[in-house]
């Protein structure tokens, strides 16, 4: 059985629509099933459907709780246990301790995309009109679109959303005002809870935990600084909320020593190689060390600046690692960005280790001029890059020999090309043709031609540019099938296919009727025709091709 | 290009050559010639290394028997790497340029923890444990267990080596340590036995200090190095510290306890063996009657720590009698042992020679000086015969056997002081005995005497003439370069006043005054708002750094040096601040900017560079002086005032000088760099200490520059960064401080190499 349907917590005596059952909460929905229903479950609600939870207030008759659908339907469950009232309160507190720590969870994956592709509709007038021309209007399904949308949406996503790092000093500025009677107030907003989560996770994790049933959100931030935690030179003594945060961070911070810099250039525990001798009593020992008491109070603020610049550089990176992952496969060679990503310096084996020395020993100034490197290039679809779309096939294929020969005929003709002086006209005769040629000249006159912009109206031209727009969609989904590889794609191309020729007669013909109506050339539609007349043959050429094979 | 340096044909490996680097190339080879030692400063980024290496191998290319082999001496791990892989570039110049590749040997020898292979001892993170892992699988008596038994682990890197590993020599080449892993993979041969043998034919070695300065290892490592040989120490401005340090030992109430529980153990070895096999103990005794050293065959695996430097003379007589047998010399341990414990136990502080301390031991426990100076090799004979594997316990007790030859055998240039707590906390008892050398020339005169040519050189030497007087040797020839610009890519500057003009120094009495430490925040606001990238700052100690960023985060500076940059600490414990530094140059990488406080004298100013965006600015708080109040400086003080007629100041500033030069040097490396260098303490503006300064960073310093205000030094570096920010091109450089081989032809470049040369050597 998969994780997510392990079952997190099971509460029996549950009363949903007066039916005695049980309630169970799962790694990814909440199910409850009736006592006399044997296995079947009576209700299931994914999480992530589920808005808000709510419970009948302390003191009322009936332990409650009701679920809130994004739907707007509700679901109401009675805790029932028969060894009285506390036990029934305890049984809803544990399903509500849970619930409030799973949905947040769900919450934001799910919107999150639904929301997404109702900013991208919105940003994009365009798009809108094709989602209406095309899934509105039945063409192609609302999934359909999406798919293909997908990956524009993601590259897009990351572009546009740049993380903004948090200030080193966001604590420093958070500045206690005196209110005027003995009483000092902090001026928080969201910005700097936010910086304050971003770097200091143990501080969200006891917000989480507190906040709101221990504590109200006030009274939290007011501990927080009233704590030793923030206010660093105080040394921690005695409980407080925050103590345990401080722990975590030593523990964080340890870790991070024990896991080692691994770039040899900096540990400067291996940089001198006979230093440990030192410990063992040879050497002067140097005055100033080890004499200072070990955990002094200035010493504690030191380690605290340093985990504090730490976290402020840790939190403007773990947004940032996806979007490295692609840079990283530009720069990855360029040698100076090696040491920056620690990614990368983590993992330095030897090869860029000599790489480094190389670097490091190297005179720019002494040595050739090497060329300037460009900027690398990005590429999120390499392939298509790689892969032109292919041509129609005809079925007529030129051999390279064809090929060959073909190029050699031709260079033989340019070797022996003589301009033919004597056939060519005089140039005063020349300069009198292009003369009457160009406009105002004598053949010209006839043909001054309307611009299409002032013949045709206004509504027309949108009409035929939104056309252009869907067709171009379809055609895309068209001529992504190629080449056919699985049969999912085979069942797509065939209906990419009828879907053009439903489009060709719900759209298309209205339109060239509307023009015929309207007296105008119907040649303005040629292209478009044209352009699924070269998917039709290409579609034919395929399935002859089909055909062909068993 | 080829050059023609004073009658040799020089293959340096690049089209260019900064004209320095010439003059460097003229004055080395000068020495060389001489057969003697020489002192050459030239500033850091200028390829000091490229041209030693370019010199000394077409030294060795041409005049053989003049020079047979290269000991290049390097501080830190990286910086050896770096010289092989400059070393492997000339290399492929020489191979591209002559056709075939020369026929020399290049190598690195470093500590078992860089060069191991074996599957287990290699994982273990401490140096100190890989060597005692590859003790237990390597050392003779378990080998010979291994024969008869086995199931007895052994390094099969190392027997493989033993075996057939020393018939055949490597191929001509260069060999870092990752090459001579993979080497060692390959043919499964030990890395590490293999480059310590090697290093006895290569031509040139690559080593950390210490295998040539401290007698421990010197003697295990270095011994069988050819007469003829240059020694090269680079990075050298230390030089005196780290002769010292391996001369010096300390002794605490902790480390006499473990040792206590050493004797014990032994004592019960003793006993054990006694019952058992009796006939290993009277056979070290026979040994030892014969007074024979053991060959050094078996103990080249034996030992990790060999004794201290003994004169010969001793080394030929037998082990005194006294101490021969293995009972009475863990009594005669024993008797020492508390004897120092019972000196430690006192109440006031004690400072007294090495003559006074060996009259008191005789006349308290009838100690003699003789058996004493036998004390730790004989305790290595011992503990071989006793067949301990793991010698990482018995460090306390080899480390009392090593004072305790150390300060029977040196009567002069060394001093015992007994404190009972540390000045600072009067009400800890802590007492810590410090046998203390105080003359670095004990440790680099074997160095001096054996070898032909001694060089010494590094980016701050100024001034020169006190390293021949505390090294104790004749220079052949001294030489300081200039750094020729283009531009003033280095823009020094003294800081002596705050915006309120108040004084602006680390002065003992008034450090702890707010508006001086105000004043150095608001110094360090000011810059950090107007330089890109990253800041080091520096600051004389650790308890200073410590009170002063406390006081600044009272005083809400920290918060505002926050707004612009990301704020990073080093720390005492060098796991921190390694991670420290790593998310600093992160921070510098990614464009949010950093501010490094750090500390001279600490491990960020002796062996990191800030190269380019790593550090525009540098700014050190007050000079770095050392702790004055130390007993072990003020003996060394006045050793050096009566032996080498140093007065007491000049030495201190000296030493501050050339701390703060380091530091603020760490942000210069090279010509196409740039930085500002703010030295915030009025007192650097006095001439004592301005003109200790390296002359490449005095030239920059004009008198208008030092005694400016915060406001102006922002306003100076805010204009020197944004004229520095234009694109600097090759042709700008080309000519002045940057020449082709036609322009270094000409009889003009010539005469004026020669000359800068020449001055450099008058001063």
């Amino acid at each position: 059985m998969s994780r997510s349907e392990d079952v997190l917590l099971m509460v029996s005596h549950v009363r949903h629509k007066k039916v005695e059952g049980t309630l169970f909460l799962m790694g990814e929905r909440l199910a409850w099933s009736a006592n006399s229903a044997g296995e079947r479950l009576g209700v299931s609600h994914n999480y992530a459907d589920i808005r808000s939870q709510k419970i009948s207030p302390e003191g009322k008759a009936k332990i409650q709780l009701q679920l809130v659908l994004h739907t707007g339907d509700t679901c109401n469950f009675h805790f029932n246990n028969p060894e009285g009232n506390p036990e029934q309160l305890k049984d809803r507190d544990a399903v509500k301790e849970l619930l409030q720590q799973l949905l947040p969870r769900f919450k934001s994956q799910v919107n999150k995309e639904l929301e997404e592709k109702n900013r991208l509709l919105q940003e994009d007038p365009q798009l809108f009109q094709l989602y209406k021309d095309l899934v509105v209007s039945g063409v192609i399904t609302a999934e359909e679109f999406w798919t293909n949308r997908a990956q524009t949406k993601q590259t897009n996503a990351a572009k546009g959303s740049q993380d903004i790092g948090v200030s080193a000093s966001f604590l420093a500025d958070i500045r206690p005002q005196s209110d005027g009677c003995n009483g000092i107030k902090y001026n928080l907003t969201a910005d700097i809870i936010a910086s304050i989560f971003k770097t200091y996770p143990a501080v969200k994790k006891t917000h989480a935990e507190n906040v709101p049933h221990n504590l109200s959100e006030k009274e939290f931030w007011t501990r927080f600084f009233q704590s030793h935690y923030f206010h660093r030179d105080r040394i921690n003594h005695g409980k407080d909320l925050f103590s345990d945060c401080a722990k975590n961070d030593e523990k964080d911070l340890h870790q991070i020593i024990q896991d080692k810099v691994k770039d040899s250039f900096l540990d400067l525990e291996s940089l001198d190689e006979t230093s440990f001798i030192k410990d063992e009593g040879y050497g002067n020992k140097s005055s100033d060390t080890s004499t200072a008491p070990k955990h002094s109070v200035n010493q504690a603020i030191i380690r605290r600046f340093n985990y504090h610049s730490t976290m402020v550089l840790e939190a403007c990176r773990n947004k940032r690692s996806s979007e490295e992952d692609i840079l990283s496969l530009g720069l990855g060679s360029s040698g100076d960005n090696s040491n920056s990503s620690s990614v990368l310096s983590h993992s330095l084996g030897p090869p860029s280790k000599k790489a480094r020395l190389r670097d490091a020993i190297s005179y720019e100034d002494l040595g050739e001029s090497s060329s300037s490197s460009a900027p690398p290039l990005s590429l999120t679809g390499a392939d298509r890059y790689l892969q032109g779309p292919s041509a129609i096939q005809q079925g007529e294929y030129t051999t390279s020999q064809d090929i060959h020969r073909a190029t050699q005929h031709i260079k033989q003709e340019i070797g022996g090309y003589q301009a033919d002086l004597t056939n060519v006209l005089p140039s005063s005769l020349a300069a009198s043709v292009t003369a009457e040629l160009s406009p105002g000249g004598v053949l010209m006159q006839t043909g001054m031609q309307q611009s299409l912009k002032e013949l045709i109206p206004k509504d027309l031209q949108d009409e035929l540019q939104s056309l252009y727009a869907a067709l171009a969609e379809l055609l895309r989904h068209f001529w992504q099938c190629f080449p056919v590889t699985t049969p999912a794609l085979e069942e797509k191309v065939v209906r990419m296919k009828e879907t053009l020729r439903r489009f060709q007669t719900t759209k298309m013909s209205p339109f060239q009727d509307k023009l015929r109506s309207q007296h105008l050339p119907t040649n303005l539609t040629d292209h478009l025709a044209e352009m699924i007349s070269n998917a039709e043959r290409k579609f034919a050429t395929w399935s002859k091709k089909r055909g062909g094979r068993p | 290009m080829k050059i023609n340096i004073d009658g040799l044909l020089v293959l340096f490996p690049y089209d260019y050559i900064y004209p320095e680097q010439y003059s460097y190339m003229v004055e080395l080879k000068r020495s060389l010639d001489a057969k003697g030692h020489c002192v050459l400063e030239m500033p850091s980024g200028t390829g000091k290394t490229v041209s030693l290496l370019s010199l000394i191998v077409a030294y060795l290319k041409t005049s053989p028997k003049d020079v047979c082999k290269l000991i290049y001496c390097s501080r830190t791990v990286p910086e050896i790497e770096k010289v092989l892989e400059e070393l492997r570039k000339l290399m492929e110049y020489y191979e591209k340029e002559t056709g075939e590749p020369p026929n020399l040997i290049g190598l690195a020898l470093s500590s078992r923890k860089n060069l191991c292979i074996h599957p287990e001892a290699s994982t273990l993170q401490y140096g100190k444990e890989v060597d005692s892992q590859c003790h237990q699988m390597t050392a003779s008596f378990v080998r010979t267990r291994h024969e008869q038994d086995p199931d007895v682990p052994v390094c099969d890197f190392y027997e493989r080596f033993d075996a057939l590993g020393r018939e055949t020599l490597l191929p001509p080449g260069v060999y870092n340590l990752d090459d001579m892993k993979d080497v060692g993979r390959e043919k499964g041969y030990c890395p590490y036995f293999m480059a310590r043998y090697a290093i006895t034919y290569a031509n040139i070695v690559v080593y950390s200090y210490h295998y040539l300065l401290d007698p421990k290892i010197a003697d295990l490592v270095s011994k069988e190095l050819a007469m003829n040989s240059v020694v090269v120490f680079d990075e050298a401005h230390n030089i005196d510290n780290v002769c010292i340090d391996s001369m010096s030992v300390t002794i605490n109430r902790r480390m006499l306890d473990r040792c206590q529980a050493n004797v014990e153990t032994l004592t019960r070895t003793v006993q054990r063996l006694k019952d058992t096999d009796q006939q290993r103990l009277r056979q070290e005794y026979s040994r030892l009657v014969e007074g024979l050293r053991e060959a050094n065959v078996a103990r080249e695996t034996d030992v990790v720590l060999s004794n201290p430097v003994l004169p010969d003379e001793v080394l030929q007589e037998a082990v005194p009698g006294n101490i021969r047998t293995a009972e009475h010399f863990v009594g005669f341990v024993k008797r020492f042992l508390e004897y120092l414990k019972a000196r430690l136990r006192i109440q006031h502080v004690v400072q007294e020679t090495p003559a006074s301390f060996l009259k008191d031991l005789k006349e308290k426990v009838c100690l003699d000086r003789k058996p004493l100076r036998f004390c730790s090799e004989r305790l290595n004979s011992l503990i071989r015969t006793l067949e301990i594997a793991d010698l990482t316990d018995f460090s306390p007790l080899i480390l009392l056997a090593n004072f305790a030859t150390l300060v029977s055998t040196y009567m002069k240039g060394f001093t015992l002081i007994m404190e009972p707590f540390d000045d600072r906390t009067p009400t800890i008892s802590n007492p810590i005995l410090n046998f203390s050398c105080m003359d670095a020339s004990i440790a680099i005169k074997p160095v001096f005497d054996r070898f032909q040519s001694v060089v010494i050189t590094s980016g701050t030497l100024s001034p020169l003439d006190m390293y021949p007087k505390i090294l104790d040797f004749r220079p052949v020839n001294m030489a300081s370069f200039t750094m020729t610009l283009a531009r003033p890519c280095i823009c020094p500057m003294i800081v002596g006043r705050g915006n309120d003009q108040v004084t602006m120094t680390s002065k003992f009495e008034s450090r702890e005054d707010v508006a001086i430490i105000r004043n150095y925040g608001n110094l360090l606001v000011d810059m950090s708002a107007v330089v890109p990238d990253g800041i080091v700052a520096f600051f004389t100690s650790y308890s200073y750094m410590e009170s002063t960023v406390a006081a600044w985060y009272e005083q809400g500076i920290i918060e505002n040096v926050q707004r612009n940059k990301l704020l990073f600490i080093e720390t005492q414990s060098a796991a921190e601040t390694s991670v420290a530094l790593q998310k600093y140059q992160e921070a510098c990488e990614n464009g949010r900017g950093a501010i490094l406080l750090s500390v001279a004298r600490g491990k960020v100013s002796e062996g990191i560079d800030f190269e380019h965006h790593l550090g525009r600015a540098v700014v050190m708080f007050g000079i770095p002086y050392v702790y004055t109040q130390s007993r072990i400086l003020k003996a060394r003080l006045e050793y050096l005032r009566e032996q080498f007629q140093i007065r007491e100041n000049d030495f201190l500033t000296f030493d501050a000088m050339r701390h703060a030069a380091q530091c603020v040097g760490r942000v210069l490396r090279g010509k196409t760099d740039y930085g500002v260098m703010v030295f915030a303490d009025k007192r650097f503006a006095r001439s004592d200490k301005r003109g200790k300064l390296p002359k490449w960073i005095q030239e920059y310093l004009s008198d208008g520059m030092c005694n400016l205000t915060t406001d102006e030094a922002v306003q100076v570096s805010k204009k020197f960064l944004r004229q520095m920010a234009q694109p600097f091109r090759r042709e700008d450089q080309l000519g002045l401080s940057l020449l082709t081989l036609d322009q270094l032809q000409t009889e003009d470049m010539k005469k004026r190499a020669q000359q800068t040369a020449h001055q450099a050597f008058m001063t």
